[in-house]
């Protein structure tokens, strides 16, 4: 029965893993950027939904969609003070800056909200109980699962079917090419942050519903395992993000249980060291082969 | 090439005398303020990072006695500031240097630093400057370890976990217990050892030993469910309380209740914006402050502090507060310190408190003392949660 209960942990923990894992690997994708900063508008979301529902007792829903809404505008903000300038820069340069908006977002929260760390009111609360006594499914562990699925399924529809989504694969294949065709370059990078930092603010409010505690350097330990899961996954590949973050998520739970509390994160990382020495670019990742 | 060699030579001059500066200050006599001697105060602590809500506890708390002495027109006044170690040892260092410079002209006590790492680092060169260190809150043994002038106002980490098992002993508390810590912290690490260790002395059983490797951690299913699985009906916590929350609540939701009891790091929860009181109703804690006290000079100390920053204090408030109070009663009675530098007023501080007749009553406790090793020796305290409020036991 434990086994049961920590895989239903693990695969909770892994699709939030894995929306922002999908905020990594796109970017990346289309951006060729780590955005570093991901982890802490995760955070930014989290607390707008704390607040939301908190300070001026907004239904829950209302603080998810103006999470998103904040996020959305925050992600295109950054994107266009902080990384479009350097759109030419070497891309050494361009992940320095990322890991500076990091700590901006961190200190302006910490100066906005105080360093206390706040207990957070979950979006749904309570549990499906299967088993009495022995197995329960908490109500926001089937919520991340389900909105993993909807993300995942919706994004492939929208990178496949829609004039938008076809811009960022063209973009992402090559962007010289593709604003020679006619495609305004920026502006799909733009939407790329925008769709990310939504995507973020889903997960931040989803985690801190399941982990109920919030503080400015809550995003940065997920946002780090999230890269981990992308990576894992193939980054730049979206299926793979969802691959990664879930198996991430289990790979994490089962490490603590039956190998060690303390080790937990090492087995996550060695398992991607093997990963990555079998297939190089991830699990799902396309391999390219520099050409010389 | 060579304007470039010129700037580079004349910073490294500048960083040079700093250096200098740093090192030459300190040595001029105390001054004199309308009869009132000034004894400057520099605190370190984080109020930026991480830990930033215990070290802006200890620089507002320790604010609060300084207002109150200086409007006592006693015979020594305080200069207060504080500087921001963000909780880190080398930044401490350097925060501790700049407030060597800022003492020039008076002597100088330091107070710090909040957490033990950066106050071991600084602990090691106010001992060798001779200044006198007295910290609020890191209770590593080894703050004071080998250093005369290192004191501590909090109980020593080792003493929790002693006083710990001795009260559960006493009070027949737990047939079984469970012990989940944090074994990347010393703090954690420190209570836990020393606890299980006189757990075992004094026929306590410890049925499971859990930890986890840093407070960033978010599940601790793991380690529940392996403490219910070895039948723990108590849980001893030596862990903060940002942890410690999830704990009590991820425990409702797999219904283990066991009676959870913890140490001084637990102290704030209930304080936590939005956090659900009933997840901590029964909680048994060890702390030296209640600020629901009733005595009138907690009172007054909650009132002010809650006025100028909106919140209740906590344990770190209150340890700050009473090193203020410590360090200006023992000016008080120490002869001569109008002429005192920073290094006679550091030999004159620690014989006052390793003398033996010394005792300060403040927030935390009354009539402290001090052992000759730094360590503070006051009964411990420990509190229920009834109602979302302590109840001392």
């Amino acid at each position: 029965m434990s086994f049961l209960n920590n895989v239903i942990t693990g695969i909770s923990l892994g699709s939030i893993y894995a929306i922002i894992a999908l905020g990594y690997t796109m970017v990346y994708g289309i951006a060729k950027m780590l955005n570093f900063a991901h982890g802490d508008v995760i955070m930014v979301g989290a607390y707008v939904c704390f607040f939301a529902m908190g300070s001026f007792n907004l239904p829950p829903v209302v603080g998810v969609l103006l999470a998103v809404v904040v996020c959305t505008v925050l992600g295109m903000v950054i994107e266009r003070l902080a990384y479009k300038p350097l759109r030419a820069a070497p891309s050494l340069a361009v992940l320095i800056t990322a890991i500076g908006v990091s700590y901006l977002l961190q200190n302006s929260a910490q100066i906005l909200w105080g360093a206390a760390t706040k207990t957070f009111r979950p979006i749904v609360e309570g549990s499906l109980t299967l088993v009495p006594g022995q197995l329960s499914v908490s109500y926001v562990a089937i919520l991340s699962v389900v909105c993993c699925v909807v993300v995942m399924v919706g994004l492939t529809l929208f990178t496949g079917q829609t004039k938008m989504g076809k811009a960022m694969r063209a973009c992402s294949e090559d962007k010289g090419a593709a604003q020679l065709m006619g495609i305004d370059v920026n502006a799909t990078i733009s939407m790329t942050f925008a769709i990310g930092s939504a995507l973020a603010a889903l997960a931040g409010v989803l985690m801190c519903s399941a982990y109920p505690v919030l503080s400015p350097t809550t995003g940065s330990m997920p946002g780090i395992r999230a890269f981990t899961a992308a990576v894992f996954g193939g980054i730049g590949s979206v299926p793979g993000a969802l691959l990664g973050g879930i198996l991430l998520g289990v790979i994490e739970t089962f490490g603590k249980a039956y190998i060690s509390t303390d080790l937990s994160d090492a087995v996550v990382f060695a398992v991607l060291i093997i990963v990555l020495l079998v297939r190089p670019a991830g699990l799902m990742g396309k391999y390219v082969p520099e050409k010389v | 090439m060579k304007k470039k060699n010129l700037a580079a030579l004349l910073m490294a001059g500048a960083l040079c005398f700093g250096l200098l500066a740093g090192c030459s200050n300190g040595n001029n006599p105390g001054g004199n303020s309308g009869g009132a001697v000034t004894i400057k105060v520099g605190g370190i602590g984080p109020i930026t990072g991480d830990l930033a809500q215990y070290g802006t506890a200890t620089e507002w708390g320790a604010e609060i006695a300084v207002e109150e002495i200086n409007a006592k027109n006693g015979p020594v006044k305080l200069d207060y500031r504080f500087e921001d170690d963000t909780g880190v040892a080398d930044t401490a260092v350097s925060a501790y240097n700049s407030l060597k410079d800022w003492a020039k002209d008076a002597p100088l006590v330091i107070y710090g630093c909040t957490t033990t790492a950066p106050c071991v680092a600084v602990a090691s060169e106010t001992f060798a400057d001779r200044y006198f260190q007295l910290t609020p809150s890191a209770s590593s043994p080894d703050v004071t370890a080998n250093k005369d002038n290192a004191f501590q106002m909090c109980f020593t980490d080792p003493g929790q976990g002693v006083a710990a098992a001795e009260y559960l002993k006493n009070a027949g508390l737990g047939t079984k217990i469970g012990v989940i810590y944090n074994n990347g912290d010393a703090y954690s690490t420190g209570i836990a050892n020393a606890f299980i260790a006189k757990a075992k002395e004094v026929g306590l059983e410890v049925v499971a030993t859990q930890t986890y490797p840093d407070d960033k951690t978010t599940d601790y299913t793991v380690q529940l469910n392996a403490c219910k699985d070895a039948g723990a009906d108590l849980v001893f916590l030596p862990i903060y309380y940002t942890p410690a929350s999830l704990i009590l609540a991820q425990a409702k939701q797999m219904s283990y209740a066991p009676i959870f009891f913890g140490g001084d790091g637990m102290d704030g929860m209930l304080d936590m914006e939005g956090f659900d009181k009933s997840l901590a109703e029964g909680l048994l804690l060890m702390t030296p402050f209640n600020a629901s006290g009733t005595d009138e000079r907690t009172k007054s100390f909650v009132e002010k502090y809650q006025e100028a920053h909106g919140i209740l204090p906590n344990q770190f408030a209150a340890d700050g507060y009473d090193c203020m109070y410590a360090i200006y009663e023992a000016c008080c009675k120490i002869d001569g310190i109008a002429d005192m530098d920073s290094q006679k007023l550091c030999d004159a501080l620690i014989a006052m408190f390793t003398g033996g007749d010394f005792s300060v009553d403040g927030l935390t406790g009354t009539s402290m003392k001090w052992l000759e090793s730094g360590e503070i020796s006051k009964a411990p305290v420990v509190v229920k949660v009834e109602g979302g409020v302590y109840v001392t036991q």
